[in-house]
């Protein structure tokens, strides 16, 4: 029969401890503080914005910030070509990395070796942004939807990540034994393959997502037509040029008078806003990336 | 042996044909998007002008990187971004192993959950939206910041945005704000594979806490620490773009300027590619060193390694 040790504590270990607790109240509230100031901003009136009478709670609850994200249309079409451009480019990309990955991870497959050497030195070496651009503009993908789809679907570390999971996760008798059977190795794949590696399916798709949706710089260097721009280039232009376009917005005089008011509150509502699909995620993306991480410390 | 080696190979491809089919695509794009930048290198050794091409531009041998390295602004920009990714690497590192070893120690489970999940979180707001957050909040006159400072009664409100000197604290510390809770995730990983008769053990010879943490759980986490610093020190020389170029404005440019913002403005911006393919492979040649001897250090000195 086993019996649990039972040492009462040392007051040294019990004083650590309550030290421990503090420090983390601390950083819990260092970082959540942040965040419920720009959620209670974006429903406070914008005079109490300004004034800074918002501290913890919405003051003078509306739904003004709101109101007027909802009247600024290049806001939409940005979250429409964004919600285009993740949901494509992340199927593209994860459809990539395991037709890469699954190849590699066979032990009977002679280019493997010569492949992984490739996906390494293409990681660590590249011909820099300017060439990179260069070829974009040669293929002419520029200012096309295509730009914000292709150039980034290939991602080495999921390869690398995938690769090691059906390395270690899908035993090599069980290849023989389908084999045996008459299947090959494409079915291999497709029947087998596939569904036994479901959840890290998921991470990567979440994975290409969350970092499809939040990238701008893609967008910046290929993209000239505002039709195409993704929502994160909107946003830096109300956020950090702090262009906020009149003629947009229907005014009326005294609204007129509220409008750099207004402008400050829109700033936290479209923060808001431009957050919720990633909010959406959020318990899937916690309960998933990290194993993903975990998969991906794996060394071969 | 060079024929048997022809012939084996063609017997692999016959029989697995179709993995070879499959794997067709991604080795395209493999290509496409990373092998053929490579040839564009040659830019750097060129004097580029459109009409001619990537191929038949003039060469002028190492000129461009002559002009690099006898420009002014060559080493304000490498002492920037060695400042900037140095002082992140500091802070950064450190934070996240101690959150790690703090969240470990934790035994109440919905604490541990409440704690991880808020420090979890920044960490997937996109770079636009954490900077909209700091110009809002850190305003000197509508954010938050000024509005305690007025509070607080100081008149001239220190503008941290528009000052040149808090620009590396700043990149830092809103790094800290968003990746301390992902980074401490890797280390958790790591701390959760412990091995519990060590901790009992410990416990029996009289360990306290604090001594457990030292002699169990930092060892447990060495080798993690390691392959990551490996990674970090080889990423040394490219601070990233997203970041440094929407927190730049042009009060800051003279400490926030770094290799990757300035190969855009001259580059992109003002066309001038040549110059730019060099300063970029100066940068890519310099990172791939480093990440290299990193790792053969790593590897002698300490058995783990990346590759």
């Amino acid at each position: 029969m086993e019996k649990a040790i039972h040492i009462r504590e040392p007051w040294s270990d019990r004083v650590s401890i309550v030290l421990i607790y503090i420090f983390l109240s601390i950083i819990l509230l260092c970082v959540a503080y942040p965040l419920i100031y720009i959620v209670s901003s974006s429903f406070s009136s914008s005079a109490a914005v300004t004034s800074g009478r918002v501290w913890l709670f919405p003051v003078e609850p509306t739904w003004y910030g709101y109101q007027a994200v909802f009247q600024y249309p290049q806001i939409w079409t940005g979250y429409l070509n964004s919600i285009i451009y993740t949901v494509l480019g992340s199927i593209i990309s994860v459809a990539l990395t395991i037709m890469m990955a699954y190849p590699l991870s066979r032990k009977t497959f002679m280019s493997r070796k010569v492949l992984m050497w490739a996906l390494l030195f293409a990681m660590l070496f590249s011909g820099g942004l300017i060439p990179y651009y260069l070829v974009i503009k040669s293929l002419h993908l520029l200012d096309t939807r295509w730009a914000m789809i292709l150039p980034g679907a290939l991602n080495i570390f999921s390869i690398i990540v995938a690769k090691t999971f059906f390395q270690s996760s899908i035993p090599n008798d069980l290849y023989e034994a389908a084999q045996l059977d008459g299947c090959n190795d494409t079915k291999f794949l497709t029947r087998i393959v596939l569904p036994l590696s479901k959840p890290v399916i998921a991470v990567l798709l979440l994975w290409a997502a969350v970092s499809n949706w939040n990238s701008y710089f893609n967008a910046l260097i290929f993209l000239n037509s505002e039709h195409l721009y993704p929502l994160q280039l909107v946003l830096r232009e109300i956020l950090v040029m702090n262009n906020v376009s009149t003629n947009s917005i229907t005014l009326s005089p005294e609204q007129l008078k509220q409008f750099e008011d207004m402008k400050t509150l829109l700033k936290y509502s479209v923060i808001v806003i431009a957050s919720i699909p990633v909010l959406i995620l959020y318990p899937f993306i916690q309960k998933y990336f990290v194993k993903g991480v975990m998969v991906g410390s794996i060394k071969e | 042996m060079f024929v048997r080696t022809v012939s084996l190979w063609r017997k692999n491809i016959y029989r697995h044909w179709q993995l070879y089919c499959i794997v067709a695509l991604p080795v395209l794009f493999l290509i496409t998007f990373n092998y053929v930048p490579m040839f564009g290198i040659q830019i750097a050794f060129k004097e580029f002008n459109p009409i001619q091409g990537i191929w038949h531009s003039p060469w002028v041998g190492g000129k461009q990187f002559e002009m690099f390295f006898d420009s002014p602004y060559f080493w304000p920009i490498i002492q920037n971004t060695l400042l900037l990714s140095v002082y992140a690497l500091c802070i950064g590192t450190p934070a996240a192993i101690l959150l790690a070893l703090a969240l470990n120690e934790v035994k109440n489970q919905r604490f541990k959950k409440i704690v991880q999940m808020f420090t979890y979180a920044p960490y997937f707001i996109s770079t636009v939206v954490l900077v909209g957050m700091i110009n809002i909040i850190l305003s000197p006159t509508t954010g938050l910041y000024g509005q305690l400072s007025h509070l607080f009664g100081v008149d001239n409100v220190y503008d941290i945005l528009g000052e040149s000197k808090a620009f590396s604290s700043l990149y830092v510390w809103s790094g800290v704000w968003q990746e301390t809770g992902y980074g401490a995730v890797i280390y958790l990983a790591a701390l959760a594979n412990v091995n519990p008769e060590l901790y009992e053990a410990s416990k029996i010879d009289g360990a306290s806490r604090i001594q457990k943490i030292i002699h169990i759980d930092l060892p447990a986490i060495r080798p993690t620490i390691i392959v990551l610093l490996i990674l970090a020190v080889g990423g040394l020389m490219s601070v990233g773009f997203e970041k440094v170029f929407l927190l730049q404005n042009m009060l800051n440019l003279s400490t926030s300027e770094v290799i990757s913002t300035y190969v855009y403005k001259i580059g992109l911006v003002n066309t001038n590619y040549s110059f730019a393919v060099a300063v970029g492979l100066f940068n890519s040649v310099v990172g791939f060193i480093l990440i290299f001897t990193t790792n053969v250090l790593a590897r002698k000195y300490s058995h783990s390694s990346l590759f």
